[in-house]
């Protein structure tokens, strides 16, 4: 689920806010948006996908909150790991333009 | 809902839905002249089955040989309820379609020939570009912005009414032709990208009288993390299992083997047939997604036992969905259209599943022929739909019927009764008569119920609909899956009473109807020929 919107990363471009499938943030009077309805996060991960400034982190269960903090995601080195990974952000290369999948295709046997 | 909406719109095609089906109904619509709305109730872009992850296709060049091999073998595998000329009609028009998405700008990889590797597309990147598409096309986008219910005359349909939830307004597009997009019904059992699909589209269909068809190939689950959402399992092929004392279980993903081992208690999994760093490290690129939940669970998956669960997809990758009659994707009802996994996909999977590149494909294809069909519908017609004298269709789960404070019922609590029903491997899965007819019975008590739900504001009345819907939607599968006695290829359908397939049963079922569910048997229309042509058998058949 949804654990941690960074304050001191938000640019408040509030893409989040239009990006989240299940609608759980709201607008924050700051500018910083306010996870609003944990429960309805599906943990898909579109929100970190989309912001631009890796201010945002989904912890892996689904099932139930484990209260991560900001600091603790941060020394973690957790914030903005996915995006990197599918090669999303200025300068990387989108992970569609690799050839791991025809590769992995060419591997797999099932 | 209230009479006059706070937002009007008036378009020629309404798509609701912005998933894959979606996209390409509103592209292909604008493309043929129309003026299109699109509503979606998440966004377009990230909302859906597809957005998350991602989708392996059918890309097979245009070889007679290799396509009629294919279409033999996906006719066996679907216990001979699909149809030829419908597959063949796939495999061309995905062909065609996979080739533009690479010129809107999809960096597809190419083979050391040059050839382009077109059977693959992440989700993320694929509905970013269809977003900017749709957009570049003209169309209207309403994100946010779920629909709840139809608008007809005497003529069809004519449009939706539904909520913007960020701005807490009402909507109301009134359009000639409608394309249903809404997706599957997974009932909210938390698949990757899969809580946005709750049978919206189905209800909205059967509300003016559409029938559903095949909605008894639904035994689908999908191996996930006990944990968490992904439902992506392909890399499982790498897996060992094991039970909770580190013995090992033989077996694959495939069939019943999971299903059967966790009946018996905790399954765990090492992906330790992946045994060398390269092969290692080349599961770790090519599916980002997969790993992501156990590198951040601290779980290192080559090494490392990790808790397994099946998650249930309804049908999202099970096969039933909305009855199309014709080669646009219409249905019985003027102006309405269904494309996607909101349409039966039986016509090209018959019963088997469409997940692993036919579903994905079929997506494209119906969105493509549907918004064109809607187009051309629209167009022909001589009225605006603003001035036709439309009434909301909806009937269930829209509030404010509840006679006294006492009948009010939570929706939550609702959804956890469906839930009991339809999630459970002992009912769904390991289906048996009688555990079907308690089931159904214990959803008919539900159904009852539906309208005793009294939302107070935009996101309860968006979550009393879906209630209805998948309560709706519970019923029809559990109906045709009592009327369907055999167990048919493909896995999505079998009663414990019946373990063979009985050729006496090579016809589809239809169930439609919200009080009183029925249904009835169609013969598969014969290849090449036109399928209005030919007469559905209406043998009645009791419900149950
Ligand atoms: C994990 C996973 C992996 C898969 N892998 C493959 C694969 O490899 N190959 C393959 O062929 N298939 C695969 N599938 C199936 C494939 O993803 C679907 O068939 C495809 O996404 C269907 O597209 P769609 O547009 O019909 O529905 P979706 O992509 O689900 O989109 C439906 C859209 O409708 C919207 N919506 C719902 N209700 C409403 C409403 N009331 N008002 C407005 N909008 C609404 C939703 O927000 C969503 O955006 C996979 C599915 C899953 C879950
Ligand atoms: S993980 Fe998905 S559902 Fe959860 S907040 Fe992010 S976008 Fe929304
Ligand atoms: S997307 Fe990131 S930067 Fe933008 S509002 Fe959300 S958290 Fe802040």
């Amino acid at each position: 689920m949804i654990e941690v919107v960074s304050e001191s990363r938000c640019v408040s471009c509030n893409q989040c806010v239009s990006v989240c499938p299940t609608n759980v943030f709201d607008r924050g009077e700051d500018g910083i948006p306010v996870i609003a309805r944990q429960d309805d996060c599906q943990t898909c991960f579109m929100c970190e996908l989309y912001c631009p400034v890796d201010a945002l982190y989904v912890a892996p269960d689904s099932e139930q909150v484990i209260g991560i903090s900001e600091q603790e995601a941060e020394q973690q080195g957790l914030l903005g790991g996915y995006r990197e990974k599918v090669g999303w952000g200025k300068g990387r290369k989108p992970v569609a333009s690799h050839d791991y999948m025809y590769r992995l295709s060419l591997f797999a046997r099932f | 809902m209230s009479d006059s909406a706070e937002r009007q719109l008036t378009a020629d095609v309404l798509v609701i839905g912005g998933g894959p089906a979606g996209a390409w109904a509103a592209w292909s619509a604008a493309t043929n002249g129309a003026k299109v709305v699109l509503v979606d109730k998440g966004y377009l872009g990230s909302s859906g089955a597809t957005a998350p992850g991602g989708t392996n296709l059918l890309y097979l060049p245009p070889d007679k040989e290799m396509r009629e091999q294919a279409v033999a073998s996906r006719m066996k595998q679907g216990g001979y309820l699909a149809e030829p000329a419908w597959i063949h009609r796939v495999l061309d028009q995905v062909y065609t379609n996979l080739e533009l998405i690479e010129k809107w700008g999809y960096p597809f990889v190419r083979d050391e020939n040059g050839t382009p590797m077109r059977d693959h597309l992440h989700g993320p990147e694929y509905m970013a570009i269809m977003r900017k598409v749709v957009k570049r096309a003209g169309v209207k986008v309403l994100d946010q912005s779920p629909a709840l219910e139809l608008l007809v005359d005497e003529f069809g349909v004519g449009g939706a009414r539904g909520v913007s939830r960020q701005d807490d307004l009402t909507w109301e597009v009134r359009a000639n032709a409608v394309v249903i997009a809404t997706g599957g019904c997974a009932f909210l059992s938390n698949g990757l990208g899969c809580n946005v699909l709750t049978g919206d589209g189905y209800l909205m269909a059967g509300e003016v009288g559409v029938e559903l068809s095949g909605m008894e190939f639904t035994r689908k689950y999908a191996p996930s993390p006990a944990f968490g959402s992904n439902t992506r399992s392909r890399l499982l092929g790498w897996a060992t299992y094991y039970d909770s004392d580190g013995n090992e279980i033989v077996g694959g993903r495939q069939g019943d083997f999971l299903a059967e081992a966790l009946l018996k208690g905790p399954v765990y999994a090492i992906m330790n047939k992946a045994d060398t760093p390269e092969k290692q490290a080349f599961l770790r690129k090519s599916h980002a997604i997969f790993f992501l939940p156990y590198d951040r669970a601290g779980i290192d998956v080559f090494t490392e036992p990790f808790p397994l669960t099946l998650r249930y997809e309804g049908t999202v990758r099970g096969t039933g969905g909305i009855r199309i009659v014709d080669d646009d994707c219409s249905t019985t009802v003027g102006g309405l259209f269904a494309a996607g996994d909101a349409a039966t996909r039986e016509r090209i999977t018959g019963s088997a599943s469409g997940g692993g590149a036919f579903n994905a494909s079929w997506a494209i294809c119906s969105g493509t022929w549907a918004g064109k069909g809607a187009a051309a519908h629209a167009l022909s017609h001589r009225q605006s739909a603003a001035t036709r004298d439309l009434k909301p269709a909806g009937r269930y789960g829209l509030g404010g019927v509840a006679s006294s404070f006492e009948n009010v019922v939570p929706s939550q609590e609702l959804i956890k009764e469906i839930q009991d029903q339809v999630l459970p491997l002992t009912i769904n899965y390991f289906r048996t008569e009688q555990g079907l007819k308690q089931a159904l019975h214990r959803l008919d008590n539900v159904w009852n119920r539906v309208n005793s739900q009294t939302p107070q504001n935009v996101r309860e009345q968006v979550r009393a609909r879906e209630t209805a819907a998948m309560a709706a939607t519970a019923r029809w599968m559990y109906t045709a899956a009592l009327s369907r006695k055999e167990t048919r290829s493909g896995g999505l359908h079998g009663l414990a009473e019946y373990p063979g397939q009985d050729e006496e049963q090579q016809h589809r079922l239809l169930v439609s109807g919200l009080e009183e569910v029925s249904v009835r048997t169609e013969q598969v229309p014969v290849s090449g020929v036109a399928v209005t042509a030919v007469a559905a058998t209406s043998e009645e058949v009791q419900a149950g």
